[in-house]
């Protein structure tokens, strides 16, 4: 049982790290491609949304031969470590993050941006302010961030190596149970899994909620 | 309005500072009692240890009795990280792993000529089953395995393949070697790769009425999900042989070679020997691994 609670603690605890520096990256990297006028800005917005559907297994094997010991950041000694796991599941949810991101705020109106300018709004002022016209679908693109890293099982058996007590996380383990043929154990996990992602995602809904209705 | 966002701002803050804080505290190495430790009582300065293994030592597992006892005598905090016997031998062979505990004493005597590693000691054995349909459409029961393969193979019954170059994916190919077909090659349509792992592959076997060579324990583990027997069992070909071996840390001076040694002798020391004897016995009423530290290569007709 304790190392259950263990167990989703960690997944929990990865996939939020993930999705929060996720967060930090594609906030204002989708909103500087949303708002930019530059060359190759379609090119990079294309580049993006190829990313959002990254296989996590090839993110996996990217990040594995880097961080193994005869990779180039072998010296880290990161390789079979939470901190692995963060790192691919980050490079998993950051294209999300900035693609939804982008794309939320180029669906507001973009009289609104001259208009904040017109009203003598600093540029972070205006930045702010789009931002909060678009609370909605940006905690969308959260959700899905979030979404795909606390679902993904190939990258965190990779980079993590399903090790008991110190990377094993709840996808990883219910490839375990799978494989020792304990179908019981792997449904009682996926359960485990399904239950917290709604309870995040009922969270996080709750204050998206909050926000459309004042 | 303005307080909404300050709220998601705050909960969004909250959030991060809880994770931050509980991963700095699991962060931190917890010592390792080191009081029942035989030989030495001082913690090892590398503590870490990878120990690259088979699915089957996993599956079974044995490795979750075994591995917590080791680091609690010696003080190393064990990665046991659970692949194929082909990708484990290459992590010894590119230096990702310090110890490897294996399954294909063929590939292992390459692995050793090619001086990637620098010890390599017999530690147990289990055998290798052949199961499939109880009405056993080739009509295997009683032949010898090369035979039971070829018999397979003229009948053009479903066969499931690991095709995972692994320890028992290498025995299953020598068989057919043997009786000098080469079914993979030929793309047929019976033969079916699963490219996955032992309990994997026996369910897959399961649901296509197919015949599979699969190690004892992980068949033993998975029995009640599968509608498979065993048709062929107890010959000497059949032994499925484990070794560990020490990966060579002059090739590569990252290896935790102390680390390495010291897990390869807890292996073979005997009272390690009479836990592998003894596990499984209260679960299946038969051992799954039978303890080989005191015999030699020759012994198991290697």
């Amino acid at each position: 049982m304790s190392d259950i609670l263990e167990i989703t603690f960690l997944s929990l605890q990865v996939s939020t790290i993930a999705t929060l520096v996720s967060l930090l990256i594609g906030l204002p990297f989708g909103t500087w491609l949303a708002l930019g006028h530059f060359r190759g800005r379609s090119f990079l917005l294309s580049i993006v949304n190829t990313g959002m559907a990254l296989p996590p297994v090839v993110v996996g094997l990217i990040v594995a031969m880097m961080l193994w010991r005869s990779g180039v950041l072998g010296s880290l000694k990161l390789i079979y470590t939470p901190w692995a796991i963060i790192i691919a599941q980050t490079i998993i949810s950051a294209p999300v993050v900035t693609g939804l991101t982008s794309a939320a705020l180029e669906a507001l109106d973009p009289r609104l941006q001259q208009q904040l300018l017109g009203l003598g709004a600093s540029r972070p002022q205006m930045i702010w302010h789009l931002w909060r016209e678009a609370r909605l679908p940006l905690l969308a693109a959260l959700m899905a961030g979030f979404g795909s890293v606390i679902s993904e099982v190939g990258a965190s058996m990779m980079v993590g190596g399903n090790i008991k007590g110190q990377t094993r996380v709840l996808t990883t383990a219910i490839v375990l149970e799978t494989s020792k043929g304990d179908f019981d154990k792997a449904l009682a996990l996926s359960a485990l899994l399904l239950t917290l992602t709604y309870l995040v995602n009922l969270a996080l809904t709750s204050i998206q909620q909050k926000g459309a209705r004042k | 309005m303005k307080l909404s966002s300050r709220n998601v701002l705050l909960t969004l803050l909250l959030m991060l500072s809880i994770v931050l804080t509980a991963c700095g505290a699991s962060a931190t190495p917890t010592v390792v009692p080191v009081t029942d430790a035989p030989v030495s009582t001082e913690a090892p300065a590398n503590q870490n240890l990878i120990l690259a293994t088979t699915t089957s030592t996993q599956d079974s597992g044995l490795l979750d009795v075994l591995v917590p006892i080791f680091e609690e005598q010696t003080g190393y905090t064990v990665q046991t990280i659970a692949v194929g016997t082909g990708e484990a031998l290459k992590m010894g062979e590119e230096g990702n792993a310090d110890v490897l505990l294996v399954h294909a004493p063929a590939s292992e005597v390459t692995y050793m000529e090619g001086g990637f590693g620098t010890d390599r000691f017999l530690v147990m054995h289990n055998d290798y089953i052949i199961v499939g349909p109880a009405d056993d459409p080739a009509g295997i029961k009683g032949l010898g395995p090369k035979d039971a393969f070829l018999a397979i193979y003229n009948a053009g019954v479903p066969f499931v393949s690991r095709g995972d170059d692994s320890g028992t994916h290498k025995k299953e190919v020598s068989f057919w070697t043997k009786a000098e077909v080469d079914p993979a090659a030929e793309k047929l349509e019976w033969f079916i790769e699963t490219g996955q792992g032992m309990g994997a592959s026996l369910t897959v076997a399961s649901e296509k009425g197919g015949y599979i060579l699969t190690d004892r324990a992980t068949y033993l583990a998975n029995k009640d999900n599968l509608q498979l027997e065993i048709l062929l069992e107890g010959n000497n070909a059949l032994l499925n042989i484990y070794h560990v071996i020490t990966v060579n840390a002059e090739k590569w001076p990252t290896v935790n070679s102390e680390g390495a040694l010291a897990f390869a002798k807890f292996m073979v020391d005997p009272a390690t020997q009479e836990i592998i004897k003894e596990f499984g016995v209260d679960k299946f009423g038969q051992p799954l691994f039978y303890p080989d530290a005191d015999k030699t290569d020759a012994d198991l007709g290697l």
